[in-house]
């Protein structure tokens, strides 16, 4: 049984098609997120399930019933608003009480059940707090507590750290999917921050110009992606654009514009020899010296300059075509005998290089 | 440290001319209105201080009944005019589109370029006996003889809601335009019917305007002159005129000062009643956190 069903759902301004055929299933309980960058129709997505918008095609289905008819205050999913939209007049107990009243909920059940979300969220003593006296931090969770109260079907939420500084989205981070497991509950997430999707969810819809363009785990889609938007849009890249030159069981040959040969795994990509291609690689692939293997890509350079930043730390290496590429070092071990201006063999497994048919320009 | 003397300074150069407006212009003939209704005349020219004023204002049930009259009407007209500006608020602030809001807003200032008296002299064209209101119905055979639809106390109130409606609307309008949509939304996401969203969020979230609004118009209506003596004729008992009265028709000066005091006491007393009723306080309707 999924908790959530979108079937083909279209939504149009006008002319403009701000979500275009969207289909998606989530399981009860998981972390589902969409992700994609500013403008591709994610919040008109979520305002459709929630029932602020009516789709102009398409179904909506709710633990299996379709809730095209019904009112958003008729539909059991919550939102998460991406300012939060705490009603100002009234203090927090009364925000979480909101929705409890609405149902019509005994005076001693509010009481009880508003006291049980907050010890949940962990911020039992704030109940007669007015909400400009709470932090960022626990603003958020107040929101999040004040849709949880009511037991929604899914949760949704757009974009809830975009208005938070960067440290505490990152506790923000570890918190949401930490809360996602106490209440058991579906999420479905928002971001145009690809690093949130990756750490939080379950499973993730990569999102451009109002399509799915896949739909995996985090792994799959860091790993395989399948379109040269997913490549690019999740983690870094270093990317390149060639000539096909010759393709073989599911690899092929290309020939960059620096004139480096670059073999790639081109598993389902529909290539065919000549065709411009577009190339990815993850930093984090690549490795220095070695000893070349018959199923690895290489490339001489030097390197240019280091990029310290902890584990994440990067080498920029100019390659003899003149092109930098970044390269994952180990920032933290001291005794790294990598130092700008010294040559530099880099090679990588065809296996980890992904290519994609160039968009025509 | 010289930073700050020179901000204090600034700012005294700053409010000094509008100190200076309020001290001269609205203290100080109030404090003399206060003092002449303080007189009491004993001969030609010849005064001594007493409270003699206030006593006939007392012994005379025609004053305080019009004294009444006029509040009892005024939180009426108050309360018509925020039933009426409420919608056209909202309309403008949240539900016109984001480009017709001003013209909107504007086109509600229009009657305030014609002057009270001409207006006044417009609703008297259309509904006295002779009037177009009148003549309409004729023509159409409602009514048999003409009516006279001026000089009662429908009319005065329609007339003095029309007149004060748009100072409900102005502050009405800057309350709801600072208000998110993401609130509403909020609302009836966690399960709010319309009703309940307006009741619960939007009269909440309004009230600072509802409460600026409602003091400027009772206190406009309270005060005012023209128009229920233009509509309401001589049986009108608007407490305004009592006040003209005095002072011009009967020279009594010190009489009308105190019922200048007065009315300014008991509408004052008005407010603060049901600002305490509703349990609203004034620093919120000037300070929003
Ligand atoms: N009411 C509307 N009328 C016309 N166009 C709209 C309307 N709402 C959204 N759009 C358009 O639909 C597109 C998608 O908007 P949407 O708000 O869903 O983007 P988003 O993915 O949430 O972006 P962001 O990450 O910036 O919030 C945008 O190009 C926007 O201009
Ligand atoms: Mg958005």
């Amino acid at each position: 049984m999924y908790d959530l069903q979108c079937e083909n759902l279209t939504k149009r301004f006008g002319a403009f098609t701000a979500v275009d055929g969207v289909s998606l299933e989530i399981p009860g309980g998981s972390f589902f997120s969409i992700l994609g960058p500013s403008g591709c129709g994610k919040t008109t997505l979520m305002r459709m399930i929630a029932g602020f918008e009516d789709p102009s095609s398409g179904d909506i289905k709710i633990k299996g019933r379709s809730v095209l008819g019904s009112p958003p205050n008729k539909r059991n999913v919550k939102m998460v608003f991406q300012h939060l939209a705490l009603f100002p007049m009234m203090n927090v107990g009364e925000n979480i009480a909101y929705g409890l009243r609405c149902r019509g909920a005994s005076k001693a059940d509010i009481t009880r059940k508003v006291g049980a979300v907050l010890e949940r969220i962990g911020l039992p003593d704030v109940a007669q707090k007015q909400i400009h006296q709470l932090s960022g931090g626990q603003k958020q969770r107040i929101a999040i507590a004040r849709c949880m109260v009511l037991e929604p079907d899914v949760l949704l939420l757009d974009e809830p750290l975009g208005a938070l500084d960067l440290k505490l989205r990152e506790r923000m981070k570890i918190e949401l999917k930490l809360l996602q497991h106490q209440f058991d509950t579906t999420f479905l997430y928002i971001t145009h921050d690809q690093s949130e999707a990756l750490v939080m969810s379950d499973h993730v819809a990569v999102m451009n110009a109002g399509k799915f363009e896949q739909i995996g785990t985090p792994q799959e889609l860091y790993h395989n992606p399948r379109t040269a938007f997913v490549a690019g849009f999740v983690g870094d890249s270093n990317r390149w654009h060639g000539k096909v030159n010759r393709i073989s069981n599911g690899e092929a040959e290309i020939v960059t514009s620096g004139g480096d040969t670059i073999v790639a795994n081109c598993g389902a990509s529909a290539l065919s020899p000549g065709d411009s291609a577009e190339i990815f690689v993850r930093p984090d692939c690549i490795a220095f010296g070695g000893v070349r293997r018959e199923t690895q890509n290489t490339l001489t350079g030097t390197v240019d300059s280091l990029l310290f930043n902890g584990a994440n730390s990067r080498a920029l290496v100019r390659i003899d075509s003149r092109e930098l590429i970044e390269v994952a070092i180990n920032g933290v071990d001291r005794s790294s005998p990598i130092k700008p201006g010294d040559p530099a063999h880099l090679n990588w497994a065809f296996a980890d290089t992904q290519c994609f048919p160039a968009k025509e320009r | 440290m010289l930073q700050k003397d020179a901000q204090r300074l600034s700012l005294l150069l700053l409010l000094t001319p509008f100190l200076l407006w309020i001290l001269l212009l609205v203290v100080l003939p109030q404090l003399g209105i206060v003092g002449i209704s303080l007189r009491e005349k004993v001969g030609p020219r010849q005064f001594t201080f007493g409270l003699a004023n206030y006593l006939a204002f007392v012994q005379e049930p025609i004053y305080w009944n019009t004294l009444l009259r006029t509040a009892v009407m005024s939180i009426l007209v108050t309360f018509l005019a925020l039933l009426v500006g409420f919608p056209v608020a909202y309309y403008i602030a949240k539900i016109a589109p984001y480009r017709s809001q001003t013209a909107l807003f504007l086109l509600c200032l229009v009657p305030l370029w014609v002057s009270d008296l001409v207006r006044a002299f417009g609703w008297i064209v259309l509904l006295r006996e002779t009037g177009l209101i009148s003549g309409a119905l004729q023509a159409i055979g409602i009514i048999k003889g003409p009516i006279e639809l001026l000089y009662n106390d429908a009319t005065v109130v329609v007339g003095l809601v029309y007149t004060v409606v748009l100072f409900m609307i102005v502050p009405l309008v800057s309350t709801l335009n600072g208000m998110d949509n993401s609130l509403l939304e909020a609302g009836h996401n966690l399960g709010g019917s319309r009703i309940t969203v307006f009741r619960r969020i939007v009269v909440p979230y309004a009230m600072p305007g509802i409460v600026a609004g409602c003091i400027i118009v009772f206190m406009m209506t309270a005060g005012s002159y023209l128009t229920p003596i233009l509509l309401g004729g001589k049986n009108s008992m608007w407490f305004t005129e009592q006040i003209y009265d005095q002072f011009i028709t009967r020279y009594n000066w010190e009489s009308g000062a105190t019922f200048g005091v007065l009315l300014l006491a008991f509408t004052s007393f008005v407010v603060w009643l049901g600002l305490r009723l509703t349990g609203q306080k004034l620093a919120t309707t000037v300070a929003k956190d």
